[in-house]
């Protein structure tokens, strides 16, 4: 049976997203699509290009919203959407990844909502029977 | 998730107390500025239980505040004020929020109803050219680095350096558009790259640009101060605050003091209400980066009005002083400041975080401009984009009272999704057309979480703060036409 990779929730003033993963590092990349698929369809993403993040942090779900804050930061600052991750090494506080997709396109691109930042309220990264279960609430 | 089932206090009508034995770790109890019928839509939520966790903070003083426009954010909600003693309190980036100085600045015109009505797919069509918006949208400024540095100390008088609006302008706004105490070397290289595209933008989300009609005036003699003369006048009210800027400096700090808080002993209720003491050097640092982004904010809203002014020109073939395109206040919604108060006789140095809230100075106050000394602080309420908004005027219950502070808008009641759900953004825009509104929006599918459907009406809002007394009501202007980005 497929296993669900994210789900949206709702929250008054923003969104939320509940991913699944596996283990840690499927769930640290399930995290980061259902941000870009908040943000556009991501089937329109191409990978044209790769970007090689680092990131460390203090506790594992610290690591989460940062990842997911350099993501924000990226699509804001330089316009990059990401489709594919490949987190290379994880630890409870530091993680490796190379990040691939495309240059904003205005005219391929459709953007659905501006993301602006990952948040802790209301963060849960918690064990379940299939593997691993993170909420995380945006600023939008 | 079922609706805030805890215990409240009916002081009054207007006052709903939630005690501090509600959650052992309160130091003050919790205010809220409710009418009955509001308290069911506010209940519905946790955010009461977000107003009693900010009562945990160090240093708090008197209450943990919540307006009637109140709802649920992330660790504060969005409607609260709270006043910290620099002393011994702490001061919380989450307590200021994201959008660093959002806030709303008012222009008035001598045009009337008549006047524009006929002219106004012109009028607005000119302003969403002229004025970037949207998602990802880049401003007309180029500033270079050592400008934007210049831009964050200056705030809106970099703007009008720069020939964009008057020494005017500056008076009539809140802080003259520039907070003291900003500190460049505390804005992280990422945030200088969010913030310098976007400088001067209006941005996405619930930001917008209105031209407005005057539908009625509460008091004359306050209206006429501000240059609000009659019912059919012309009004432009403009909402933004400090884009990607003001969101990288908040993330960057919240992230130092997600550690600091260990450190320095705070036990805190939820993650995202992260502090420092305001005197520490997290504290000071945090400070110093949100007095950069509100001024950022300044400057956004300055250049915003001189763009706007620019506009109506073109399409009326007059100067702005001719069609007297005059600010009448300029005022933040998200914003923490040190400021003296007076609690129990005594004389307080606070920090006052006003998330979602307004500056309410009354009549006579130092800090607010001259023009205004008999009438009170302008304060400007927003409501949704279909309803009204609100002018109305400081008093000196709400600075005995909430610190002088009061509400901010509408306040939501349904989720963005909620509203997609149950709307669509083209049936949106025929209805407001069909009311005779005029919509320009850089996302069609997005107007529908802007609908008025979800917000709170408003006029109950500014109800409960007239009432209250920590406000008192001046104005009411609906919209004639809107921009969203």
């Amino acid at each position: 049976m497929a296993v669900k990779a994210y789900e949206f929730i709702d929250h008054t003033a923003d969104i939320g997203i509940i991913a699944y993963g596996a283990d840690i590092k499927q769930l640290f990349i399930n995290a980061a699509s259902a941000l870009f698929s908040l943000i556009t369809k991501p089937e329109s993403i191409k990978e044209s290009l790769r970007r090689d993040l680092e990131i460390v942090s203090e506790d594992r779900d610290s690591l989460l919203v940062e990842w997911l804050n350099e993501l924000i930061y990226l699509f804001d600052a330089e316009h990059i959407l990401f489709g594919r991750f490949d987190i290379e090494t994880l630890s409870c506080n530091q993680l490796k990844a190379a990040c691939y997709g495309e240059s904003f396109d205005p005219l391929r691109h459709k953007i659905k909502t501006g993301v602006k930042a990952a948040t802790y309220h209301m963060l849960k990264v918690d064990k379940v029977d299939s593997g691993y279960k993170a909420q995380v609430i945006f600023d939008i | 998730m079922p609706g805030w089932q805890g215990h409240l206090i009916k002081i009054d009508d207007y006052h709903w107390e939630i005690p501090q034995s509600y959650k052992s770790g309160m130091r003050v109890p919790g205010l809220v500025y409710t009418s009955e019928e509001m308290l069911k839509s506010i209940r519905e939520e946790q955010t009461l239980e977000q107003v009693a966790n900010v009562a945990f903070l160090p240093g708090i003083v008197k209450f943990s505040f919540a307006m009637p426009d109140i709802h649920w954010g992330y660790g504060f909600a969005i409607g609260g004020v709270a006043a910290m003693d620099v002393k011994d309190g702490v001061i919380s980036p989450g307590g200021v929020g994201y959008d660093i100085n959002c806030g709303v600045r008012l222009l008035r015109t001598s045009l009337s109803e008549a006047e524009v009505k006929p002219r106004i797919k012109q009028l607005i069509n000119e302003l969403f050219v002229n004025i970037p918006s949207g998602l990802g949208s880049e401003g007309k400024i180029k500033a270079s680095r050592k400008e934007m540095e210049q831009l964050m100390l200056e705030g809106a008088r970099w703007a009008v350096k720069h020939g964009l609006g008057s020494e005017e302008d500056l008076d009539a706004t809140e802080e003259g558009g520039c907070i003291k105490g900003a500190d460049p070397s505390k804005i992280s290289d990422k945030a200088i790259k969010r913030g310098m595209p976007q400088a001067g933008t209006l941005g996405s989300g619930n930001h917008f640009l209105e031209v407005q009609v005057v539908k009625e005036i509460f008091d004359p003699e306050i209206a006429s101060v501000m240059g609000i003369n009659e019912v059919g006048q012309i009004l432009v009210l403009i909402h933004t605050g400090s884009r990607g800027f003001g969101h990288q400096v908040c993330t960057d700090h919240l992230r130092v003091m997600e550690e600091a808080v260990s450190r320095y002993g705070i036990k805190l209720p939820d993650r995202q209400l992260a502090c420092a003491p305001i005197e520490s050097r997290e504290g000071k640092d945090y400070l110093g980066a949100m007095a950069c982004a509100a001024n950022y904010a300044w400057n956004n809203r300055q250049c915003i009005a001189h763009w706007a002014r620019e506009s109506f020109s073109r399409v009326f073939g007059k100067g702005p002083d001719e069609l007297g395109m005059k600010q009448v206040y300029d005022v933040a919604h998200n914003i923490a400041k040190i400021e003296e108060h007076t609690v129990d006789g005594q004389k307080v140095e606070v920090c006052v975080h006003r998330k979602g809230a307004t500056r309410a100075f009354p009549a006579g106050h130092k800090d607010i401009p001259e023009r205004y000394k008999k009438i009170g602080q302008p304060v400007l309420i927003p409501g949704d984009m279909g309803r009204c908004s609100f002018v109305a005027v400081g008093t000196q219950k709400a600075m005995d009272e909430t610190f002088g502070s009061t509400c901010h808008g509408a306040g939501r009641v349904l989720s963005r999704g909620a509203a997609k759900r149950m709307l669509k953004g083209s049936e949106v825009v025929h209805e407001l057309e069909a009311r005779g509104i005029t919509v320009k929006a850089g996302s069609i599918p997005a107007l529908a979480e802007e609908a008025s459907q979800a917000y709170k009406d408003v006029t109950q809002v500014i109800d409960v703060v007239h009432k209250a007394g920590i406000s008192k009501k001046v104005a009411m202007a609906v919209p004639l036409a809107v921009i969203k980005g």
